[in-house]
């Protein structure tokens, strides 16, 4: 610990230029929610701590025409203060105004969310099911890649060692469309997801469903995009029979462990649970929108 | 509890008076402008020149022999200054102590604070270290080599109970069976009382239900992390400010475990962010010392979150069968109780409490009562608010809410019919006084929040609690200052900021002065003679008998001085309003004097002027509440949630009254957090897995309503106010109260704590079944 | 490592410290600059007993770096009152009995400081939310939110 050494760098460049140049763990400080409790609990050890908060494009949340790019050290409280963001993604919304406690959501950003890789961060299932696609930059340029092939299991990401996140693109949404988040905790706030359920959903002028994302959190050991569950929608009116049908293959998609926050066999009926509840309240936004 | 009651005890009978301070609320407190500026010194805010960080390396194991400890790479780390192991602590042979509510025995208190031979659970400490920072502390702890032989664990009290179960201690005998055993066990005692023959008053019953209950530990949760700093000094002496419920206990422990006079150790109680019972232990005190001795420098040590969890309290998980008989008209026949209580990692755990709380609302004529105090590998258990009493409350309150429902008898007229009162006799020995408990049922029978109506999965559940008032060593001085204000010094350590108003106002009421005039703080160990700690429900009630001792005998010595002016005798003065006055008319004709005049002229007339009580109070008088609790269960996620929460209670008399209601409220949230969702939970390596505030769920702010209360006062006899104690009784009906709305809302009985979701959803699920199978 | 220089403005004062790269925010307000008002419950982010204003958001010092103050504002508790003259919110505080013991009371006040800039007149339910993250084991956090709720209606001046 004595040898540890914080920089924060004003460009991308010198950031990644850090990050290369260091043999031992490194650490990138976005909010820190994570990091340093990491520290705290002295289960990471590292000699450099990279704080990306100076890089401005990181910190941008911009919206062109409908789409949005959103800089992954954007904090959660920067999205919920945006003018817009809340009315065109309600549901990723949603998933951030979940984390934490208004002191974490001060500092936490749905890139630290994302990359801390925990199957259970509430705000990635919302982007998942919103289509993100993250950019990513390293020594050899950017690249893009969807949200949902971030996180490859607890604790762990694609990306390389010397490679930032940058920013999440969202799409433009079609009229008629809503997404939602919901998740489950014991306690109403300050908790970790147990079950979380993102359903993002498109209707036709006749109430028909013709796109849908559904992704599920704390279910795998990573978050999931489950392609049966939005089947389940897809063509419907999102009738009770459609929602049994999203429910089940939510349930059937969950392969959570047992463990300190919740059971297995609780986690995968709770997930057909969310699944319908979180769908019903995406197509009321939708019918809405 | 602990000891039998004194011959000898002080009480001070109540008279009913008009009271012009006690029983308002006043507007300051002496505690609160300090604490809302952060200007309230904390023991973690203490800091002395040149001093060290010390830090505690802890067993990862629940269970090991410790085969050596090499601590040379530690030692040799630029920056320490000392490194403490067992060896540096004298052993210690059997001798108990009361420590607050429960007992202790300094063989294992001095193994508590520092594994000897064993390690008995993950967190226990097994060597100290104390450098120039806190960085440093942490790489000496990682250079101390450990060898140990993990042994099997046990966790599950049942499971420890069981023949083939690992032993913990091998000279540890089952008390309290005969004949004697002579292999050891985990069952340090085995307890009966009872009253009456259970058997016949079966016989006479018309309904019998038996049940059993499980409950997980929970920890008191305090927000102030353990925190101790020490100077050892070279004449021997030690100086200690530390966040405890009892300081002059500390002092005592301390003493004994470190082999020093009392007269040699000084210990300050700053002010106390929690303890709910769980600073009424040593843990880092006697390292500090320790550790100060052997650098001659002074040392702080500050608990981090995940050790308190793993190290200190928590309470006990309980194994408790209940079995009651009644007749068809509500009566009940006979009480049965079966008690298995952990203790943690040495015996002694809230049992014997629980055998005196576990009927003690009902007048009954046949009760057994069994229990067993069982060690386990788990941190040793401490005093957690009404400690042992929830546990066995929530099998009691809950079969008493089966029964009065299969009988179709409103649950409070059930209560009432049955309801301990003044003459009562206990199973464990006395009867009972004065007591409030059927006029609290009668104001909850009328209390307007029973008839609001309820949706469908919404229940109302209710539950009774009893809790006994603790009297023991308590010392004031009253000061009669120069200017005519008054400083009254006490001894207990004021663990919720409330009793130093409290004590302002029975000073001002005794002495007829304004509130203003006076000032009350806890004194430090060479203040005052010994004083036990702030536990059992004691405080307000112990310390107002204390202070009104206190004010009345610098009353007789303000009289004195008059009486010397007027050159009469002392019995013709009298006291009244802030004033000494001649008694009567023909004494002669006097300017009354007021408590400034009477300081002016006392130099004259005597000297300085101070009022003492150094007294053994008599135990106070027992306290009952009823908790009323609405709910929402949602029927597929099993999630419950509290809509509305109704407390009424007997204080006896509420010296301060919106405090008291702070009390209430306090206690029944944390009630609801251990009934909802506060546990340990455990690996299967025997090692905690949510030792911190994010799994450790207490409750959160938007996770409870509004709390609706209401004070019943039935004067306590013994107490110069009617005083009982209130801080511990809230806590005691949360978990059946709970159960039994559940059960109202969507019928099932959840017997195994807590009541978190997965669990009721399981019932749930099986009551579908079991329904569709029929 | 050397210690890092670092400026902030703590409580409308320009001060200057050092601190090692790991030490957190509250490492620095109560060990190099001695206002131990700030809490530490946790060291988590879980208890909200540390929290502090870093550039006018609501935060947990325990999960800030103290090399992250440089150029910001820091308010604490310390800075609350004005001279002598009690903030609303501590006055009600007092008032409403809305703290026991007084170990979270300063997080709470900075927490409820920081919501009614936010939101001046907010609903119970808005107050609860809102404190979710600052944990009180005294006093069910009933007074609290009641003094919090009396004192935004002083504040707005009815």
């Amino acid at each position: 610990m004595e040898q540890l050494r914080y920089e924060a760098p004003d460009t991308l460049e010198a950031a990644v230029a850090l990050l290369s140049g260091e043999s031992g763990v490194t650490r990138i400080l976005a909010g820190g929610t994570d990091v340093l409790v990491q520290l705290h609990l002295d289960v990471i050890d590292t000699p450099l701590i990279v704080d990306i908060k100076k890089i401005t494009e990181l910190r941008e949340i911009v919206k062109d025409g409908g789409a949005y790019w959103i800089g992954a050290a954007a904090t959660g409280m920067e999205l919920m203060n945006h003018p817009d963001f809340g009315a065109d993604w309600p549901g990723v919304l949603d998933g951030v105004q979940l984390i934490g406690s208004i002191q974490i959501r001060g500092r936490a950003t749905v890139g630290g969310n994302i990359c801390n890789g925990s199957p259970a961060a509430d705000s990635t299932p919302a982007m998942i099911a919103a289509g993100a696609v993250a950019t990513i930059a390293g020594p050899n340029g950017r690249r893009d890649i969807p949200v949902e092939d971030i996180c490859v299991g607890p604790g762990q990401t694609s990306l390389a060692k010397d490679e930032i996140l940058v920013s999440f693109a969202l799409p433009a949404r079609p009229a008629n469309s809503g997404d939602a988040y919901l998740r489950f905790t014991p306690r109403t706030e300050m908790d970790i997801a147990v079950v979380g359920v993102g359903v993002n959903l498109t209707l036709d002028g006749s109430g028909i469903c013709t796109s849908a994302r559904v992704s599920l959190g704390a279910v795998a050991a990573t978050p999931l995009l489950v392609t049966e569950a939005a089947d389940a929608l897809i063509g419907t009116k999102i009738d009770a029979a459609a929602l049994d049908n999203l429910a089940a293959a939510a349930s059937a998609a969950a392969k959570p462990i047992d463990d300190k926050r919740g059971t297995k066999e609780y986690r995968i009926k709770v997930a057909g649970v969310l699944a319908r509840r979180a769908a019903t309240i995406a197509l009321d936004r939708a019918r809405q929108g | 509890m602990g000891r039998a009651p004194s011959p000898w005890a002080t009480s001070i009978k109540y008279e009913e008076k008009d009271l012009k301070i006690v029983g308002g609320n006043p507007s300051e407190r002496a505690d609160a402008a300090d604490k809302v500026t952060g200007k309230a010194r904390y023991t973690a805010d203490y800091n002395l020149p040149g001093q060290l960080i010390g830090k505690v390396l802890r067993s990862p194991h629940a269970h090991a022999n410790i085969r050596s400890i090499d601590t040379s790479a530690a030692e040799a780390l630029t920056g320490v200054k000392a490194v403490v192991t067992c060896a540096d602590f004298p052993d210690m042979a059997v001798e108990h102590a009361a420590s607050g509510e429960l007992m202790v025995n300094f063989r294992d208190v001095t193994r508590n604070v520092m594994a000897r031979e064993k390690v008995y659970y993950d967190g226990h400490p097994v060597a100290a270290v104390a450098a120039t920072s806190e960085a440093i502390a942490l790489r000496a702890l990682k250079l101390i080599k450990v060898d140990y032989e993990v042994l099997p664990h046990v966790i599950d009290v049942v499971e420890a109970m069981k023949p083939d179960a690992p032993v913990l201690h091998d000279d540890q005998f089952t008390k309290g069976v005969e004949p004697a055993p002579d292999k050891p066990s985990n069952i340090a005692l085995r307890m009966e009382s009872k009253l009456g023959d259970v058997e016949e008053g079966f016989n006479q019953a018309d309904l019998i239900i038996e049940r059993e209950f499980n409950t997980k530990p929970s920890h008191q949760g305090y927000i102030e992390p353990q925190a101790s700093v020490a100077t050892y000094t070279d004449g021997g002496q030690a100086e200690i400010w530390t966040s405890t419920q009892g300081h002059f206990v500390m002092r005592a422990q301390v003493a004994k475990l470190l082999q020093m006079d009392v007269s040699k150790v000084k210990v300050t109680a700053p002010e106390l962010g929690g303890g709910f019972g769980g600073k009424n232990n040593v843990y880092l005190e006697p390292l500090a010392v320790i550790l100060s001795r052997k650098s001659s420098r002074p040392v702080k040590m500050i608990m981090t979150r995940g050790e308190v969890f793993r190290a200190t309290g928590p309470t006990s998980g309980t194994n408790v069968e209940i079995k009651i008989g009644a007749t068809k008209d509500g009566k009940i026949t006979a009480a049965q109780a079966v008690m298995k209580y952990q203790a943690g990692a040495f015996a002694g755990s809230s049992l014997p409490l629980a055998a005196i709380t576990v009927f003690t609302r009902y007048d009954l004529e046949n009760v057994l009562v069994t229990g067993y105090d069982v060690t386990s590998n788990r941190p040793k258990v401490a005093a957690y608010r009404a400690p042992g009493a929830p546990m066995v409350a929530f099998g009691v309150e809950s079969v008493i809410d089966e029964i009065a429902r299969a009988l179709e008898i409103d649950p409070i007229e059930i209560r009432l019919l049955n309801a301990a009162k003044e003459g009562t006799q206990t199973h464990f020995g006395p009867q009972l006084g004065r007591v409030g408990y059927i006029e609290t049922l009668e104001a909850t029978r009328d209390h307007p929040n029973l008839n609001i109506p309820l949706s469908p999965n919404q229940g109302r559940g209710i539950a009774t609690g009893f809790w006994f008032t603790l009297g023991a060593e308590t010392s004031a001085t009253l000061n009669i200052n120069e200017d005519g204000t008054a400083s009254l010094i006490f001894g207990t350590v004021d663990v919720t900021g409330g009793s130093r108003a409290a004590f302002a106002m029975i000073v001002a009421e005794e002495l007829g002065i304004p509130y203003e005039n006076v000032r009350t703080m806890s004194g430090d160990t060479s203040a005052l003679g010994f004083n036990f700690m702030t536990a059992g429900s004691r405080g307000t009630a112990a310390g107002t008998t204390a202070a009104v001792k206190a004010s009345r005998d610098a009353i007789t010595r303000m009289c004195e001085v008059a009486a010397r002016k007027w050159e009469i005798d002392v019995d013709q003065v009298e006291w009244q309003d802030g004033h000494a006055r001649p008694a009567g008319a023909n004494v002669g004709n006097f300017e009354p004097m007021s408590v400034a005049q009477i300081v002016k002229e006392a130099v004259w007339f005597g000297g300085t002027i101070a009022g003492h009580a150094e007294i053994n109070v008599a135990n106070g008088g027992p306290g009952f509440g009823a908790h009323v609790v609405d709910v929402e269960v949602d029927r597929q996620t099993g999630l419950v949630k509290v809509l509305r929460y109704t407390i009424i209670q007997d204080a006896g008399k509420a010296v301060f009254p919106d405090f008291v209601k702070g009390q209430f409220h306090g206690g029944a949230v944390q009630g609801i957090g251990m009934a909802l969702n506060e546990e340990y939970i455990y690996d299967s390596n025997g090692v905690m897995e949510n030792p911190g505030f994010l799994d450790y769920r207490i409750p959160v702010a938007s996770d409870v309503p509004m709390i609706d209360t209401e004070i019943v006062e039935v004067p306590h006899p013994g107490n110069p106010y009617g005083v009982r104690g209130v801080g511990e009784v809230p806590i005691i009906p949360p978990l059946a109260a709970i159960s039994n709305a559940i059960h109202d809302a969507v019928g099932i009985r959840m017997r195994d704590h807590p009541m978190s979701p997965p669990k009721v959803l399981k019932e749930l699920d099986d009551a579908e079944q079991a329904e569709a199978a029929e | 490592m050397a210690r890092q220089y670092v400026t902030a403005n703590i409580n409308g004062e320009e001060i200057d410290f050092l601190c090692d790269p790991s030490q957190t925010l509250l490492d620095v307000l109560r060990d190099e600059l001695q206002l131990t008002g700030t809490k530490e419950g946790c060291g988590t982010g879980d208890c909200g007993a540390c929290s502090v204003t870093l550039d006018g958001v609501l935060v947990c010092s325990c999960l800030v770096l103290g090399a992250e103050a440089e150029g910001k504002t820091v308010e604490t508790i310390e800075g609350m009152a004005d001279g002598d003259e009690l903030h609303p919110l501590q006055r009600k505080f007092i008032d409403h009995i809305a703290l026991q013991c007084g170990i979270c009371t300063p997080g709470l006040l900075v927490a409820s400081r920081s919501l009614l800039e936010h939101n001046p007149n907010p609903s119970e339910t808005e107050v609860r939310y809102w404190l979710a993250g600052n944990l009180c084991r005294c006093t069910g956090y009933q007074n609290i939110v009641t003094a919090v709720i009396d004192a935004a209606k002083e504040m707005r001046g009815n």
